[in-house]
């Protein structure tokens, strides 16, 4: 069997059985199972680690659509088992966890399907090796983000970070499905592998920088890097598990993943270097810089990973050097950065995880977030404490947490890069540890405003909604699995290093096998020790001076941030928009008419005469019958007198004559299938047509005036030609093959005598499942364009 | 209650049953003759909308207890869940497979997985056209 395959599936099939066992499950806690999947999933994973250190990868590939190259192949690397192992370790604490954290009153079975449907896409995400098959997934971790941030949808709030988060990336997603399908004009493959393999060849190929910046656009928006930054801050109004799991420990580095996956394609190229590198630093310091400034302890962590991601970006891009040099030493020292990006990776997830574990557990026994109501927290919450203090001083890169290798790393691969010998670093290069150092020391200073200023100092009982104790044990569980982790990485790095950053490495810049070091803490008095400790003196001495420079923050014009441009781009659009649609959708049905009809005019007739095929010879054509005159001659009487109709009733009965005139054609014309779908659509529509009949206003006679007459008198006589042009054209050349033999074997292709239906369920079956549902769709439109109308919506929604 | 309606009542209880008949008669010889799960649905669906228009929509719906929105939703599910099984055969998404087999009473018949298919449309096609209508004739 697939095994991961299954393993995608699996958190797919889970959602779908939730809304049948959730009123089952009796007194016990529906995420006691929901539990079961991240955990049966991460010990599959699990036992993929001895195959996948050993550098073996896993591929199997099912059929989806073979005649389009779509293929739901699926490819187990180092990288991406990883990225499963982080996607099924964290949702299982953090499954734990919200069973202690959601309130009786949250409907359960909701967030759990969008938890487990985030838990499948994302699976998706990274063990898919085809772009179109990736993209897809992609896309519903977009979706399925926003349904877990409006999940307190009666926010007003909540639901402006959805829409924010959706808008800016899926805007991304487009960008990167664009960039997909450059990729695969030029290259004639979906396969991520087989693109990567024979990239080389086309560096000068027109569509090599556009399609980069694409794929790189949608990396950006996912991983919320400078300037798209802005929607992860708002994304925070989501439940703190889901904040912990999707916005700072897997669906986030979805876009690092990406850049990950696509070194080996794009990797060696300057531009690829300096974009992924300038991108990374920028979002590192403005993230490290803007998150001192806030005070909800949530945004604080958004702005924290903001600046974190922007690290392990940075470090991707410097790695990407290392693929202009191949094997050898200088291959090695610069993708070191690469292995310090998958170390701080993985790092960033355990401490990350932890600290929003910790707001969790603040905001759920004392009742605020707010930096400036508490303190003095470390009496009341010692356990609380503690996890904060370990996931704290690792982010900070203070020496016995993990954060402090990676971070060590971070440092070399900086001072490392600032003497590269290409890309014209030279110049600039120096400016690259100068940004990290700065920024660090920025990262150095919010970590300690959230331990200090949340836990000493004066405690504000009295602001307090209650007493905050301890919470019960289970909320405890995730957070201390963290925080050992934080520190048993710190003592064996090594571990970790051989058996899965290795293999990962290999995936990312193949072919240097040697850049994997032998992690370890004390490298001697070098330069990264003391930019170490410069941080820890300056960052002190910033941190207890706080208020005398602060007022930098003030130097920024209140109009001039993203959000803002954001918001009015919105706005400008909504406007805009309401402006051209106010110009022609006039609600006149005649204009409706006038507008569609000319658009068919100018296209089929346009493209009739324009392509040539306008020629008319009717000498194969059989003669025409009596029995088909006279039935010519019926509609036509009738399609004139619609014109002459007093009242609508009439009108309406002519129309059913040229309705069922067309059904006596197919009978003539042996078609019978067609012939009783045209009877009973005839039928419905009628009784359709009866039941608006009350609604509809009294028909009066269009006053309009004689220009636009002879305008609609234009338009209509010249859809009529132009049909019938086209009707003259068919038989008269052929353009394509016939198909029609393929058709004609249908007995033994699909076992079926109707031709119309083989073809209809079998040779374009896919079409016919679209048009269902475009038609279902269309139902659901009708129904809540009629049935919620506006003003029906419940009131205990907070609006504008 | 006009004279008219007892007519109407009256002659459309044997008609539904002769045109729902109808309708699962075309939807199961689409394959080898004129219908199919279109057309089927489509009969089916108006068979329906006879009754609630001879009867009023309560009576119908207390005799008859389906969503019409849940029965297309079903619907599309049901093609698309045919059309994903042949993937766990190795077979591409949406391909159909038929056999013959020695049954019972009927002898040598023809199963075809694209049946199913066509039922998913067909349902679809019901559930689609009776929401629309009652959509519009319960609008005050």
């Amino acid at each position: 069997m697939h095994l991961l395959i299954l393993a995608i599936l699996i958190p797919f099939i889970a959602t779908a059985l939730i809304p049948l066992i959730h009123k089952r499950t009796g007194a016990l806690h529906i995420g006691w199972l929901v539990l079961l999947v991240p955990l049966v999933l991460f010990t599959i994973f699990v036992f993929q680690i001895p195959t996948i250190s050993t550098d073996e990868t896993l591929i199997q590939t099912v059929n989806w659509i073979p005649s389009i190259g779509i293929n739901f192949t699926t490819y187990l690397d180092g990288l991406s088992l990883i990225m499963a192992l982080l996607i099924t370790g964290m949702g299982s604490l953090v499954v734990l966890y919200s069973i202690y954290y959601l309130s009786s009153s949250d409907s359960f079975p909701h967030f759990y399907a969008y938890l487990l449907l985030f838990m499948g896409a994302m699976l998706g995400v990274v063990l898919s090796d085809n772009l179109l098959v990736l993209y897809v997934f992609w896309e519903l971790t977009s979706i399925s983000s926003f349904l877990l941030i409006a999940f307190w949808y009666h926010r007003k709030n909540s639901r402006y970070g959805a829409q924010k988060s959706l808008l800016i990336t899926v805007f991304g997603g487009f960008g990167m499905l664009a960039g997909f399908l450059m990729l695969h004009s030029m290259t004639g493959t979906f396969s991520i592998r087989e693109v990567a393999a024979v990239m080389g060849q086309y560096t000068d190929h027109s569509l090599f920088y556009p399609a980069m910046f694409l794929v790189l656009l949608g990396a950006f928006t996912k991983s919320a890097q400078f300037p798209f930054h802005i929607w992860l801050p708002d994304a925070m109004e989501a439940p703190t598990p889901v904040s912990a799991y999707l916005h700072s420990a897997t669906m986030v580095k979805a876009g690092i993943y990406l850049v990950a996956r696509f070194t080996p394609t794009f990797g060696g190229d300057a531009a690829w270097f300096w974009t992924v590198t300038l991108v990374g630093l920028v979002t590192l310091f403005w993230g490290a810089f803007c998150a001192v400034r806030q005070t909800d302890l949530k945004a604080l962590l958004a702005y924290s990973t903001i600046s974190q991601l922007g690290l392990i970006m940075s470090l991707f891009g410097l790695g990407s050097a290392a693929l202009h040099f191949g094997a050898g030493s200088q291959g090695e020292i610069y993708g070191l950065a690469v292995f310090a990006a998958l170390f701080h990776m993985v790092n960033h997830s355990t401490f990350k995880g932890a600290l929003f574990m910790v707001v969790g557990i603040v905001d759920h026994q004392v009742g605020t977030r707010d930096i400036r109501r508490l303190g003095g927290l470390m009496a009341f919450l010692p356990i609380t404490f503690t996890f904060a203090v370990i996931g704290s001083f690792s982010m900070a890169g203070l020496p016995f947490f993990n954060g402090f290798l990676s971070k060590e790393m971070f440092f070399t691969a900086s001072v490392n890069a600032a003497g590269l010998p290409i890309f014209e670093v030279a110049t600039w290069g120096l400016l690259i540890p100068i940004i990290a150092w700065i920024a660090s020391v920025f990262t150095f200073v919010y970590c300690m405003i959230f331990v200090f200023r949340t836990f000493f100092g004066p405690s504000h009982l009295k602001k307090l909604d209650r007493r905050p104790v301890e919470p019960s044990i289970g909320m405890l569980i995730s957070p201390a699995i963290l925080c050992v982790l934080i520190i048993a990485l710190f003592f064996m790095p090594n571990l970790l290093g051989d058996h899965l950053l290795r293999p990962a490495l290999n995936g990312v810049i193949p072919g240097i096998p040697g850049a994997s070091p032998h992690i370890s803490a004390w490298h001697g008095f070098n330069t990264e020790l003391f930019m170490t400790l410069g941080i820890i003196v300056i960052g002190t001495v910033l941190f207890l001076t706080i208020r005398s420079w602060y007022k930098i923050y003030r130097l920024q014009p209140a109009g001039w941030t993203f959000t803002v441009l954001y918001n009015s781009f919105l706005k400008d659009l909504k406007r805009v928009s309401n402006w051209i649609t106010t110009h022609y959708m006039t609600g006149h049905l005649p204009a409706y008419f006038a507008y569609i009809f000319s658009f068919f005019i100018a296209v089929s007739g346009g493209a009739l005469i324009f392509t040539g095929a306008l020629s008319i010879d009717l000498s194969a054509d059989s003669p025409v019958s009596v029995y088909e005159g006279m039935l010519t001659a019926v509609m036509a009487i009738a399609a004139i007198s619609i014109l002459f109709a007093k009242k609508r009733l009439t009108a309406i009965l002519l129309n059913g004559v040229l309705g069922f005139s067309i059904a006596i054609f197919f009978v003539l014309f042996r078609a019978p299938d067609l012939a009783l779908t045209q009877l009973v659509i005839e039928t419905v529509t009628t009784v359709l047509f009866l039941l608006c009949f009350n609604f509809l206003p009294e028909w009066t006679k269009d006053n309009a005036s004689k220009r636009i007459n002879i305008r609609n008198a234009i338009i209509a006589i010249g859809a009529g030609v132009t049909v019938t042009l086209i009707g003259l054209t068919v038989n008269s050349g052929t353009l394509f093959t016939s198909i029609s033999g393929y058709f004609e074997n249908s007995y033994e292709l699909a076992g079926g005598d109707n031709i119309v239906n083989a073809i209809l369920g079998d040779f374009r079956a896919f079409d016919t499942m679209l048009e269902s549902l475009v038609l279902f769709i269309a139902g659901l439109g009708v129904y809540t364009l009629i049935r919620l109308k506006h003003g029906k919506g419940p009131d205990k929604d907070e609006h504008q | 209650m006009s004279i008219n309606d007892v007519i109407l009542k009256t002659v459309s209880k044997a008609v539904v049953l002769i045109i729902l008949t109808f309708g699962i008669y075309l939807f199961l010889s689409g394959h080898n003759q004129p219908g199919g799960g279109f057309i089927g649905g489509l009969v089916i669906a108006s068979a329906f909308v006879l009754m609630f228009l001879s009867y009023d929509s309560e009576t119908v719906s207390e005799a008859l207890p389906i969503d019409f929105k849940k029965l297309s939703a079903f619907g599309v599910l049901l093609a698309m869940t045919s059309g994903v099984v042949p993937m766990f055969f190795g077979e591409a998404f949406l391909s159909q497979s038929f056999g013959y087999f020695d049954l019972p009473i009927f002898g040598k018949t023809e199963l075809a997985t694209v049946t199913i298919f066509e039922a998913g449309i067909a349902l679809t096609v019901v559930g689609v056209v009776v929401n629309i209508i009652l959509s519009i004739s319960e609008d005050e």
